[in-house]
Order: structure tokens, then sequence, then C-alpha cells
């Protein structure tokens, strides 16, 4: 291959590819992210994954990643590989909004736990990544800014809430990209195009420096083009931190090797619940044929219940909006954020910059989240959803008696056209696969699983057991290295 | 349960700090009565002697040593805010 071939389509590969063709000289960090900066000039003005990028910012760091290679002090597969990062995850003098008018001058002073990972870890930090405002919704199409397309498709959106960061990445746009998963907010967007995406174990990646949604369920996670980038990934950013009290003390497992030492077979649970009524005929076609690999593979597949799934949305939206009424409370206007010019006295302020710097989703979640909490109510919204949670919970723990995973579709349909649901309840009942495995604080994947015949990408969901990421990755990794899905990018 | 009758959006607007308009009065009530709706499902499912999950992983008594660590400078921590003046956030008058 001529040096021009080879660095014509540098921003299509792996990191394992990348890492390696860094490790051999063949190329500098520097002409990596000047193809990823020039990839990104030649059709962000179409997809739109980003709220903004710093080049000079994304440049430097790159010449010290190739300062460090050329002094022999190279410091691992992510070196110099350029990574996206949601609009919700802290990176120190870089804008932190949320993609909310709410934050919209908002410049983070500190980094979050994942960033100072991937710094140290030598990753080139590029982008700010659009989402659904503060993370509510399966579209992008919440974000105050603008709405992300689908790469595969400009009509369609590219899911969310980390549209950005699914499309960026399709799109070529970086390497790889974080985001973070409430209740699908990585998984669905993965699933729409075309990337894989891992929503860890509550508890193994911190969430410092992320801004909380619902904090029992929000966690950060990996967009990647392959299972075996998300492993590199995830070992970058895993790990116990004293910032966050709901950080779990447990020893991580080289997640890379365990994708080659862990062969199988494994016991593969086939949830009847997520194979009903409203699943699109092409995506359980799909989900089916990959679930015929398995067998072929030697996996005994069975048959398993987890009879709470249809309460799984109703949960949710009662628990994510508590946690996120109380979450955003924060944001009155005082000590950062937007502040209203025409308030009166101190209490109009609070009323007039949030009414000002929230859109409608936010209120609409601020709204029915202080309802399920209010005096006489609580009992009856609440506290039934947080029992029915353990209820879900122990679903999947009972069938984990007997499965090591759970396969199932990431969505109900392929991606859906801008402006389609425009009903909130519609929107909502997109993530009823994903929700679960929040509610549970599972490890979840996505991992691409074949196009429909529109040309719209189809994901699987690969559910884990709890911590258990290494197993989880090498099973998505013997389906994955079978297939090229991932090999396949979009016509832009 | 009557939800769709029970949710006086003024009162939870007002516990929420959140100055609706007129319109986003109307459109919410109407878009959460739906929801709400939904949400009444769970009302079938028998809880009976069910604990609460808050947490999917409790993690009780995180303690952290009580030693002084350096933090955001004044400068940093003042970046964000709206009006400031003498290293304070100013904020409208709230004693007369």
């Amino acid at each position: 291959m001529s040096q021009a071939a080879m660095t014509s389509e540098l921003f299509n590969k792996t990191i394992t590819e990348l890492a390696a063709l860094l490790e051999a000289k063949t190329i500098t960090s520097v002409q990596l992210t000047e193809a990823v900066i020039a990839r990104t000039q030649d059709v962000e003005e179409r997809v739109k994954a980003f709220n903004s990028f710093d080049t000079a910012d994304a440049l430097s760091q790159a010449a010290a990643s190739d300062a460090r290679r050329a002094a022999g002090q190279a410091l691992g597969p992510l070196d110099g590989i350029p990574i996206g990062i949601k609009d919700v995850i802290a990176v120190t003098g870089q804008p932190l909004t949320a993609s909310s008018k709410m934050l919209a001058n908002f410049v983070s002073p500190y980094d979050a736990t994942v960033t100072q990972k991937l710094k140290k870890a030598g990753a080139v930090i590029w982008g700010r990544l659009n989402l659904d405002e503060f993370a509510m919704g399966s579209s992008t199409e919440n974000s105050a800014f603008h709405t992300t397309r689908n790469p595969y498709n400009l009509d369609c959106v590219p899911g969310g809430s980390s549209g950005g960061s699914a499309a960026a990445l399709a799109a070529g746009e970086a390497i790889a990209t974080l985001g973070s998963d409430t209740g699908g907010s990585i998984r669905q967007p993965a699933a729409l195009c075309n990337v894989v995406g891992l929503k860890p174990t509550y508890g193994l990646v911190s969430r410092f420096g992320l801004i909380a949604f619902a904090s029992s369920l929000d966690q950060i996670g990996p967009f990647n083009r392959t299972v075996e980038d998300a492993a590199i990934t995830l070992q970058a950013i895993a790990g116990y931190d004293e910032n966050d009290s709901t950080s779990v003390k447990i020893e991580i497992p080289d997640y890379r090797a365990a994708l080659k030492e862990k062969k199988g077979p494994w016991r593969i649970g086939i949830p009847k619940e997520y194979f009903g009524e409203g699943l699109d005929p092409e995506v359980a076609a799909a989900v089916e044929k990959a679930i015929e690999f398995y067998k072929s593979i030697g996996c005994e597949i069975k048959s398993v219940s987890l009879p709470h799934t249809e309460y799984g949305v109703g949960v949710y939206y009662i628990i994510a909006t508590a946690e996120c009424s109380s979450n955003l409370s924060r944001y009155d206007g005082i000590r950062y954020g937007h502040r209203s010019a025409n308030a009166k006295d101190i209490v109009d302020l609070y009323y007039k910059s949030r009414a000002e710097g929230f859109g409608p989703e936010v209120k609409r979640r601020i709204i029915l989240g202080t309802y399920v909490l209010s005096s006489g109510y609580y009992d009856a919204y609440y506290l039934r959803a947080q029992k029915v949670r353990t209820l879900i919970r122990q679903d999947f723990l009972n069938a984990y008696n007997e499965v090591d995973a759970i396969i199932t579709p990431t969505t109900p349909t392929p991606a859906f056209k801008r402006g389609a649901k425009a009903d909130p309840l519609a929107m909502y009942l997109c993530d009823v696969y994903t929700i679960g495995v929040n509610l549970a604080g599972l490890p979840g994947m996505s991992v691409p699983c074949g196009f429909s015949s529109g040309g719209l990408p189809i994901g699987m969901q690969l559910i884990g057991q709890p911590f258990k990421e290494a197993d989880l990755l090498a099973i998505a990794n013997a389906y994955d290295s079978a297939h090229d899905w991932s090999k396949r990018t979009p016509n832009l | 349960m009557a939800a769709n009758e029970d949710l006086n959006i003024d009162r939870i607007a007002n516990l929420a700090r959140l100055a609706l308009t007129p319109e986003e009065n109307v459109k919410f009530s109407a878009q959460l009565a739906e929801v709400l709706t939904n949400i009444e499902k769970l009302k079938q499912v028998n809880v009976d002697g069910v604990e609460p999950t808050a947490h999917a992983f409790p993690i009780y008594n995180v303690w952290a040593d009580d030693v002084a660590k350096p933090g955001l400078s004044v400068e940093d921590a003042l970046r964000n805010a709206p009006a400031q003046r003498d290293n304070m956030v100013v904020v409208p008058k709230v004693v007369e």
C-alpha cells in the first residue's frame, strides 16, 4: 500500500490498527490527528456531531504524544489516538454545555476522572460532542444547539442522548468517543450508527466530572469500531475513584487479554419479553441470525424470562425524573450557568433563570420528577417504582443462575426520521430494551449485527453479569471478530 | 388513580422554582397526563414485602480522610459566575 493510500483513510481505522502504525512509526499522531481534523472539516456540516472542537489544542496534544514516542516513552495503545468526548464530561479549559442554553458559556475548571485517565493513557482529547439537552432524549433533537444527523441517512436521527458520540465515530470524525448512558444513551445510538457501545456496570467507571442527570443510573462508557477497541478504551477509564462515592473497589482485569483467554462456550439467554409486539421484523431477523451464530460456535441457547420488563419504562421515568429534578435544582442562576437579566428579586431570579435556561424536555422531566417526589404522591410513585426496580433487578439475577449473558435487540426499530417522534411518550418507548440494564446496574453492550433493507444499521444488545465485563467483551468479540459489519462505513 | 386531574402543574412548577408560560402549562399538562397514564401500569405489580432499590450496588459509609488537599483557585472557581466582585459572587439583594 502506498503511503498516500494508507494515510488517506486513517480516520476509519481502529485503535488496534492505528496503535500498530504509530508504534511502527509508519504514521505520527500529528498525521493521524490532522486526518481526523480534515475529515471533520469535510463532513461535519452534514453530520453536525460536534458542539465545538479545538484543533490547535488537539494538534498540540498530538505533538506531545509524538515527542513521548520519539523519546521511547509511549504510554500504550491509546497514546496519540484522538478520542471525542460527549459534552457532559468535563475537560479542563474546554466548554462544557450539556447542549443546554443553561451552560452555553460554561468553561470547565477541572477534568472529569475519565478525562484524566484518558490523558494519562496519552489519548488526544478531541472535541465536544452533541447530545440531547442534559442527556435527556433518544435522538439529539432535544439539543438546544442543533440536531445531529445519522451518517447512514442524514434524514434520520443518530439516536441519543449520546448521538454526537455515535455519529462522529461512524462518520470518521474521531477514532473512539466517550458517552454516558442513563437509560440506553450509549447503546441505542451505537445501534443506530453501526458502532460498538458499552455501558459498564454501575460503579465500574467514575462519574466524577460527569454532569449528573440520574445519579443512580448514569454511567460513562466508550463508543468504538470493534469490541477489541472497546476493551482497550474500557481498560483506560475503569477503576475506583475516591471522588465518586458510588465507585466500587474491585480489581480491574486485563480486558483485552480476556478476549483471547475466554473462549466459551457460553450459555446465552434469550428473554421472550424482548421479542414481542413492537419489534421491527428486520431487527428481529438480524438478531436471530446473530443468535444462530452463537449456536454454531457451540453456545447453549436458553429461553429465559424477565417478567417485569413491561414495567421498565414506567419505573425509569419515575426514578430518572425524580433524580433529575433533584440534580438540576443546582441550576439556579447564582454561581454558574444562565442568569436571567429580567428578575426583580432573588426568588424571581431562580424562576426566570431556569425558565430561560432549560429547554422543553428538561422542563417536562423536572415537573414530572418534582411531582412524583411531592408530598402525598411519594409512596404511590417513587417508593413503588423503587420496589418494582428491585423486582426487575431480581429478574436478571434469577436469569443469571442459568446463563452467562443475555442477548436482545438494542432497539425496537432502526433509526427513525427526524421529527417522527414529536410525542414524548413515543420517544420514551424507544428505550424499552435498554432501560432494564440501568435499573439493574448491569453491563450492557450494543454490537452491530446487520442492516435494514433501507440501509440502516441494526444492533444487538449483550447484557452481562455485574462487573464481569471481561466475559461480556469476550462473548461480544466472538461475534464481532467473525463479522465485518463494523467495516462498513457511511457514504458521506 | 386520577393522576390526570391531580397534576396541579402550577403547584409543581412552584415547587421546582420553574416559571412556565401559559402555553407550556397547557402543553405539559396534556403530555404529562399521558405519561402518567402509562406509569399507572405499575399499580398492577404486587410489591408486598419487596424492599425498595435506591442503588443497584449500595455502598455504605464511604469516608474520606480529613486532610486538606489543593482545590480550585478562587479565580477558577469564580470563572463561570454570572456576576462577581471582590472574589465573591454577586446576587440580588436578599435582606431589606
